[in-house]
């Protein structure tokens, strides 16, 4: 019973923030250039389904590529500095640095070099998404138990059989913990960069229908990329389980 | 010459940030080969950073350590540890955790892959020996906190060291647990001879287990007194009620009394 409850609840509180948002805008007279209902939103979704469905394609498929990217580089990097304090010491301020600078003001670069399309999309989901990888893979190594460590130095183990042996594998739930994070900042800068200069999209769909007030179009655009970011986040979720079991059951939970 | 472990006026200074602490001045210390020595002595007093100096994983300042008639110079690869944290690896089984010694250490790392089956049996086979028969396949969570200190034990016995660490082992664990695991211990050493070098707060636990106890002076650390337990063996529980058992708990308390005063 509170089980079945438990697992409505998401669902229940979905359908009840939509109902709050159709009804204020019905009770309160809500412009519609303002906030449309929801109900608009869905009808101009039924409407122009084929359009949307296409620029919502181009936003998953360009996030996903700059998240591969963010995942390959990211674990990389992150067991390179997770490896070696100097490393860390030297590498982290400039990472740290380049993470606090808004990628909005990357973009047009971006734009400049590779010209308006996927590619700026793709370099930046890349780049909003890789930091938290990188220091969650980091961290993962650098919080290995000493004593451990010390027990398989003192069996002649290398540096190497150290990483291969428990630190990578101990790395994984760190890992995991960030991509749930890292996926939604992924989709954040897809459509930043989308916003300012692409031809396909969700982002570029929200920008050219709120330059000509279509704002239901827009709210559909919107639901739609809510949508696209949960079911990423479900999935990255269901893989950091199963893939990560024991960090769950024994003491050593992950990072999240 | 019959000295498995001889430790030669070493000092040892940590270099940290807030500034340098002197961990260990002159500290001698010599253990015969299949002694049971212990060393206790006040908390912070440098007993871990003298484990650390017999495995040669920190250097000494000044001094010398021999072990089975080699200096050491960098880690040793002939002994086991374990310390008051069992560490087991929580994605590995019981056994595989057991098993990892031999995946490091050569030359059973060239052979691992081809003979695994027989590797295998022999963890089994101790594991049985601590009493955790059938518990192979389990995972480290499964355990209660002296099943894993078993199993720790079993990781730093597995590839036959001549020498075993133990930092204080039984720290974390209940009383009546604690005694159980001497019993474990007492068997496994008495049945393999190895040289063992047991730290601990527990001046029961050492005098119980120990053919020689050390004590050691509050930091910066050596050894001021070395006694030897003249218990006959094979010991069991009761011998912690006998008068002489007694007598030696006494001594031993007022040499550390006298040192803490110091
Ligand atoms: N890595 C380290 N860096 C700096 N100081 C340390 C380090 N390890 C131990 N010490 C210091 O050295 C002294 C002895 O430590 P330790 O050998 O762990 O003592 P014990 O095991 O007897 O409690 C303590 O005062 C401790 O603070
Ligand atoms: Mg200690």
């Amino acid at each position: 019973m509170s089980n079945l409850t438990e697992k409505l609840a998401p669902w229940l509180f979905t359908i009840g923030i939509f109902a709050i948002w159709e009804a204020a805008c019905r009770g309160f007279n809500v412009d519609k250039f303002v906030l449309p209902p929801p109900s608009d939103a869905f009808a101009e979704m039924a409407k122009h389904w084929r359009p949307l469905l296409r620029h919502s394609f181009v936003t998953l498929w360009t996030t996903m590529a700059g998240f591969a990217l963010a995942i390959v580089f990211g674990v990389v990097l992150g067991l390179v500095v997770g490896w070696s304090r100097t490393i860390y010491r030297g590498l982290y301020p400039v990472m740290v640095g380049f993470n606090s600078i808004p990628k909005v003001a990357v973009v047009p670069i971006l734009i400049m070099w590779f010209g308006i399309g996927e590619i700026p999309a793709i370099l930046t989901a890349f780049l909003i998404s890789f930091f938290p990888i990188v220091v969650n893979v980091a961290t993962g190594l650098a919080t290995m138990e000493p004593e451990l460590e010390d027990v398989l130095r003192a069996l002649g183990a290398k540096k190497l059989d150290i990483m291969l042996k428990v630190g990578i594998p101990r790395t994984q739930p760190y890992l995991f913990g960030s991509l749930k994070v890292a996926i939604t900042l992924a989709f954040v800068g897809t459509i930043v960069s989308e916003t300012v200069g692409a031809n396909a999209g969700l982002g570029y769909l929200i920008a050219l229908a709120g330059s000509s007030f279509q704002m239901p179009l827009v709210f559909a655009a919107l639901i739609l990329l809510a949508v696209e970011g949960i079911a990423m986040y479900a999935v990255f979720a269901y893989v950091e389980v199963r893939f990560t079991h024991w960090a769950f059951r024994s003491s050593m939970s992950a990072a999240a | 010459m019959d000295s498995s472990v001889d430790i030669a006026d070493v000092t040892l200074t940590y270099h940290g940030g807030s500034g340098d602490v002197l961990a260990l001045r002159g500290t001698s210390l010599s253990v015969r080969r299949g002694e049971f020595a212990a060393v206790v002595g006040p908390s912070g007093c440098g007993k871990s950073s003298l484990m650390k100096l017999v495995t040669g994983l920190v250097p000494p300042d000044s001094g010398k350590i021999v072990i089975f008639g080699n200096k050491v110079a960098g880690p040793v690869k002939i002994a086991g540890m374990a310390f008051q944290n069992a560490n087991l690896l929580p994605w590995r089984k019981v056994v595989d955790n057991v098993l990892l010694p031999l995946e490091i250490v050569e030359p059973h790392r060239r052979q691992f892959r081809a003979k695994k089956a027989e590797f295998r049996a022999q963890a089994e086979a101790l594991l049985a020996t601590v009493g955790l028969a059938g518990f192979g396949d389990r995972y480290p969570w499964e355990l209660s906190g002296g099943m894993q200190q078993r199993t720790s034990l079993c990781r730093a016995l597995i590839h036959e060291p001549a020498l075993l660490m133990l930092d204080e082992p039984f720290a974390a664990l209940d009383a009546f647990t604690r005694e159980e695991l001497w019993c474990v211990l007492r068997d496994l050493w008495q049945r393999i001879g190895f040289t063992v070098i047991l730290v601990t707060h527990d001046l029961r636990e050492a005098a119980f287990l120990a053919d020689r106890i050390h004590v050691m002076s509050a930091r910066p650390g050596r050894i001021v007194m070395s006694k030897e337990v003249d218990l006959p063996r094979p010991r069991d529980l009761d011998v912690c009620f006998t008068p002489r058992f007694t007598e030696i708990l006494h001594e031993l308390r007022a040499k550390i009394a006298e040192v803490r005063q110091a």
